[in-house]
């Protein structure tokens, strides 16, 4: 099956962010259609969480739009972010909470409510390895701990697009592996975005890569051509070939 | 309205998870207590009412209010946690509504815990209980106001000492502003602005409540100016958020 057959779940087109006269990000455009995971690669400060960010409806648009399952993240946000798991960079929570307590109130505000609310909950705790520390505070919780209850948030409504910054930063290689198979297992009925600047990440689940730079996308290919890209067919020496020279010319 | 309910209901839990909430009902007591007592010469005025309590109301308030609103917004932008609040599927104005609830039903709970000063009054005297509750109601009004300033301050900065003096300052200028400095001030510079000074005060309206005057106005009044600054806060907090 190609990519034109499959629903396209996410639209961004022409997307621009600029802090002054810095432009973070620069008419990027690209869709993602469902059982497509796709890794957004780039150098720190190129833009990838400002476009996960915007694509998340949390960020303002300079210019452009982005769509979830058609709706507009700008007009129709609410619609938007029902279809939505979203895992902000640093995986975010609140510190006071337990984990119970966190996605209970994730799932509340999800419009889940009595035995659905336990089972989505329960399910979603399950899924991110977290049914020793439940009902532990989050601030007590370590670096990888506090990232899976992150996952956890955005996977528990089982959405439809999952937008993930840096889902495996933090986590120990067996935490890494987990995270991936997850992935890869839910990829089939869903449209994925993960960023990373984990390269061996790539190769492990993604289907489709853009690499970005100084806010302008440099690739858009999958794994497996982005390697032909240079003779030593390593991912690492493409990554560099596409960022350091945008950089230089900057 | 669920998600309002939903927001209000984990921020409260929020402020008994920590020391916030402990600290500010013991000094907010400890302090009406004081200064009812010592200043307001709750005994020696021998009168069966509650007006040496409501007097140092709004001061207390001014004082203590800012301390719980320059947390809101400013520590959610600290924690990152604005990033996920703000992409759940709610809207900002809900966000916005959920947490001002919270802190208004704190400020109440602080408010029902003065009741022994209504029981002491009731044990010694005849009082007029009604210009008693007129005056909660009263209380409870200029508790949201200064929530809704104080709120909006939260989300226009990241820094919470910033937010706070900033709170403090505007409800002081919305407090005082009926005051004779002022409005002398003002008629001789600028007659217009005086009237306008006079009917802009929080505590001019506050003392028609603890005089037992409830009227419609006076409610408009209070109605307008937190949908005022809460509307002020759902856009500071748009504008701000990613900032």
């Amino acid at each position: 099956m190609t990519a034109e057959q499959r629903p396209t779940l996410i639209e961004i087109r022409n997307l621009t962010k600029r802090f002054g006269s810095f432009t973070a990000v620069d008419n990027v455009s690209f869709t993602v259609a469902k059982g497509e995971v796709l890794g957004f690669l780039g150098p720190n400060g190129a833009g990838k969480s400002t476009t996960m960010r915007m694509l998340a409806g949390f960020m303002i648009p300079t210019a452009g739009t982005a769509s979830i399952l058609g709706h507009d993240v700008r007009t129709n946000a609410v619609a938007a972010r029902r279809a939505l798991g979203f895992l902000p960079e640093g995986a975010p929570t609140y510190p006071e909470m337990s984990v119970a307590g966190f996605l209970k109130f994730c799932a509340k505000i999800r419009g889940y409510s009595g035995s659905e609310l336990s089972d989505r909950v329960a399910h979603a705790i399950g899924l991110t390895g977290l049914q020793g520390v439940r009902l532990q505070p989050v601030e007590t919780l370590s670096k990888g701990f506090k990232r899976r209850v992150g996952l956890a948030q955005a996977l528990l409504h089982d959405p439809p697009v999952l937008v993930l910054d840096e889902p495996t930063d933090g986590l120990d290689p067996n935490q890494k592996h987990e995270v991936r198979a997850l992935i890869q297992q839910m990829a089939p009925n869903k449209a994925i975005v993960i960023s990373t600047h984990i390269l061996e990440e790539v190769d492990a689940v993604c289907t489709r890569a853009i690499v970005i730079a100084n806010g302008r996308i440099v690739a858009d290919a999958t794994p497996a051509e982005l390697e032909q890209r240079h003779p030593s067919g390593k991912l690492d020496d493409v990554f560099r070939l596409l960022t350091l020279p945008q950089r230089d010319a900057a | 309205m669920r998600n309002i309910v939903t927001i209000a209901d984990r921020e409260l839990a929020a402020y008994f998870a920590t020391p916030v909430a402990t600290v500010f009902i013991v000094i907010f007591l400890a302090l009406q207590g004081t200064l009812t007592f010592n200043l307001g010469n709750f005994f020696e005025r021998d009168q069966a009412d509650l007006s040496a309590f409501f007097t140092f109301i709004p001061w207390v308030f001014l004082l203590l209010i800012p301390a719980i609103t320059m947390r809101l917004w400013a520590e959610e932008r600290r924690l990152g946690t604005i990033e996920l609040l703000l992409t759940l599927p709610i809207t900002q104005t809900q966000a916005v509504l959920g947490k001002f609830v919270a802190a208004w039903l704190f400020c109440g709970a602080a408010l029902v815990l003065t009741f022994p000063f209504v029981l002491t009054v009731n044990y010694l005297g005849n009082p007029d209980n009604g210009v008693i509750a007129s005056g909660y109601v009263g209380s409870m009004l200029v508790a949201g106001a200064f929530l809704s300033v104080g709120s909006a301050m939260s989300a226009a900065t990241r820094n919470q000492v910033i937010a706070f003096v900033l709170a403090v300052a505007i409800c002081f200028v919305f407090t005082v502003a009926s005051y004779t400095v002022v409005t002398e001030f003002l008629s001789k510079n600028t007659p217009v602005l005086a009237e306008v000074a006079r009917r802009m005060a929080v505590l001019d309206r506050f003392q028609n409540f603890t005089r037992g005057v409830v009227s419609a106005r006076d409610i408009v009044y209070f109605a307008t100016f937190i949908g005022f600054w809460l509307f002020v806060n759902t856009v500071l907090v748009d504008q701000r958020k990613a900032d």
